[in-house]
């Protein structure tokens, strides 16, 4: 499956929802958020949501910055 | 009585606003922030990498700060707003610090964009401080578009260059009925006194506290300064003159008139 990953084209395999994509990228579920198809989720929505072909997805944190 | 800044319902003591970037570590960071009583910081959004294992560094911010999110890579109002929602989203408060940047030199503001982004973030009940070139109409527009203060650059950012506008930022803290807040190009602790003698309303210094040698220290003294600027402001600062006004007697004293 192709998804769009913070800007770029990615080919994801077996993974079924956002929950199980955030931790197969081996990230923290705590300090991040997530932006799916311009829609910003809850974290409650990261297992519920299926991802489908060319979802676009944006994994963000809060970092230092003036 | 107490002189008390206040923003979007809020109560500042502390003048100095700190942005987060540059600093070695977070928990040098916090014990900066901490030991000058610092009441607001600015945080920024970036893309994760995969394995990314950094410290959150929002648990490195007192309690005691307002946290305000800025939007900085936005290139566009479209951009701006996204960002802003998705700090709101993390849980970051309805704080933003509107940055919208589309020149990759000297980091210069887009103006009417930066406008753009504050009447529909204004609208959806952020308390929107836009960073801006100095301009007063603009100002005036972007208090009207609901924005809480106007944050007019002194220099380009992380330049520690100082108040090279100075004089565009004073017809806007006589102009505008805002908080006029100078941020970016603040490197040293007098030119933050200078926007404070002049009546700004705050400052938000990054880069000048961050990269010292001694981070903590440093925001003291700038805390220390913005202290003496806004005190002397308050006080009344007297216009230079052309000739010398004596300050001690000039009577005659061991002279003897012939």
């Amino acid at each position: 499956m192709n998804l769009r990953i913070n800007g770029k084209n990615e080919s994801i395999n077996n993974v079924v929802n956002i929950r199980e994509l955030i931790l197969s990228k081996n990230l923290c579920l705590e300090k991040i958020v997530v932006e799916y198809n311009l829609n910003i989720l809850p974290k409650e929505k990261w297992g519920e949501i299926v991802l489908q072909e060319n979802d676009n997805l944006e994994i963000i944190s809060f970092v230092g910055g003036g | 009585m107490e002189d008390l800044l206040v923003i979007g319902g809020k109560e500042f003591k502390n003048r100095l606003f700190v942005g987060t970037g540059k600093f070695a570590n977070y928990p040098l960071m916090k014990e900066a922030l901490l030991s000058s009583q610092i009441e607001l910081v600015t945080v920024a959004l970036r893309r994760v990498d995969a394995g990314s294992k950094s410290d959150n560094i929002l648990d490195y911010v007192p309690e005691s700060c307002t946290l305000m999110p800025n939007t900085s890579g936005a290139r566009s109002a479209e951009e701006a707003v996204r960002i802003a929602r998705i700090a709101k989203a993390a849980g970051a408060g309805n704080w933003v610090k509107i940055e919208v940047i589309r020149d990759n030199k000297y980091l210069l503001p887009d103006n009417l964009e930066t406008l753009k982004a504050t009447e529909i973030l204004a609208k959806e009940g952020f308390i929107v401080l836009p960073y801006m070139s100095p301009d007063l109409s603009i100002a005036r527009r972007l208090i009207e578009a609901g924005a809480a203060a106007v944050m007019p650059l002194g220099s380009p950012i992380g330049s520690n260059r100082g108040v090279k506008t100075k004089e565009l930022i004073e017809i806007m803290v006589q102009e505008i009925n805002a908080p006029v807040i100078v941020d970016a190009g603040i490197g040293r602790p007098s030119h933050a006194c200078e926007c404070m003698e002049i009546g700004c309303a705050a400052v938000l210094v990054n880069t000048a506290i961050a990269i010292a040698d001694n981070p903590i220290d440093m925001a003291k003294a700038f805390s220390s300064a913005v202290y003496a600027g806004r005190t002397a402001y308050l006080t009344g600062v007297h216009a230079p003159l052309d000739d010398a006004q004596a300050s001690s007697p000039l009577t005659g004293f061991l002279r003897i008139d012939k």
